[in-house]
């Protein structure tokens, strides 16, 4: 199809379609006018239900957790499918040294490196306390390691992230979900029901499975960053 | 009451798909895709939005009694925003692979090389 076909038919059909949207629009509460009831149920209850002050966290986690199961399994496969796309195409060869050479860049890179982790680990660990969770603070996680490589040499970076480290930490962080779940079960609770101790509102030893299905959360989306960088990475050092 | 928000999820909506269907670039694309499933979440978060209420985040401190925002809307697009990075990861390695194979990253070119 030509160009200018392909952008007539475009012209046809996304009129049609703007008008459907138009429609759908105009049929939606006004904007700041909402009233699910189900949005207006939890903020109300998951506090004292489940001892968490952050709602959309307990919502992830718990009374949507099932989606979340899913969720974790689409990243899971995206990342397999990517290694397995990328790895098989790709032949061995010797890996080319590279170092950042400017002083300045390696010193205040690398000098980030920590704190960067550090603030990961902190958004992952108050994730059902304060705004954050495992998927939010996966990416800083992972963000301060790729800075060993983007400030530092790629090394040094393979070497702080090894491989079998990446997939042990990528496979546990989706099991534990699915542990969490049959152990519900198992305890005489539904699949994946928060049957743990729901300890304090407001401490870190609050919120009973939400605690551990944000942990693990944080540690898949961590791995899987990583790994996915990976993969892009060799890609470049290895133009074919 | 405004329309702004709505508005603008779907002028998104249609600069993405426009982007893609004129795309002679399949990273072009891929972004364009993102800019095309970003407006899905404009569209969410407006939705589920309340006028003077707080985030759905009840930390000491924050007065439970204000209300909030629809939470339910904020962990839909969070999934949204998971499932955004992985179709583009998985995409941008299918680009890759079309790079190796064809030697070409451009839609139409691939397309004249086929036929």
């Amino acid at each position: 199809m030509s160009r200018t076909a392909r952008l007539a038919l475009f012209a046809g059909s996304g009129l049609v379609l703007a008008a459907l949207l138009v429609w759908g629009l105009t049929g939606l509460p006004a904007f700041g006018d909402f009233q699910g009831e189900y949005g207006w149920i939890l903020n109300d209850v998951a506090g004292s239900e489940r001892h968490v002050t952050n709602v959309v966290s307990a919502i992830v986690f718990d009374y949507r957790g099932f989606d979340t199961l899913g969720e974790e399994f689409i990243l899971f496969a995206a990342v397999m499918a990517v290694a397995l796309l990328l790895r098989e195409a790709r032949d061995e060869r010797e890996r080319p040294r590279d170092e950042v050479r400017s002083e300045a860049v390696r010193a205040v890179g690398l000098s980030l490196v920590g704190p960067t982790v550090v603030l990961g680990l902190f958004v992952i660990a108050h994730g059902y306390l304060t705004p954050g969770g495992g998927f939010q603070g996966g990416i800083p996680t992972a963000a301060g390691l790729l800075l060993i490589y983007a400030a530092g040499r790629y090394r040094a970076y393979r070497a702080a992230s090894p491989q079998w480290l990446l997939d042990a930490a990528e496979g546990v962080g989706v099991a534990a979900i699915v542990a969490v779940g049959i152990a519900a079960l198992l305890a005489g609770g539904l699949f994946l029901e928060n049957v743990v101790d729901l300890g304090t509102k407001g401490t870190l030893a609050s919120s009973g499975t939400i605690a551990i299905l944000n942990t693990a959360t944080g540690l898949a989306v961590t791995a899987a960053v990583v790994l996915l960088c990976h993969e892009f990475i060799e890609e470049v050092m290895y133009p074919e | 009451m405004s329309f702004l928000p709505y508005a603008l999820a779907a002028w998104l909506f249609f600069v993405g798909l426009y982007g893609i269907v004129t795309s002679r670039h399949f990273v072009h694309l891929v972004i364009c895709l993102g800019v095309t499933q970003s407006s899905t979440y404009v569209l969410l978060l407006a939705i589920g939005y309340r006028t003077g209420k707080k985030a759905p985040i009840f930390t000491s401190g924050v007065p439970v009694k204000v209300g909030a925002v629809d939470p339910v809307v904020q962990a839909l697009t969070l999934t949204d925003i998971v499932v955004g990075v992985t179709v583009a990861a998985l995409l941008l390695a299918l680009v890759i692979e079309i790079w190796k194979r064809a030697g070409t990253v451009d839609p139409d070119e691939l397309r004249r090389n086929r036929t």
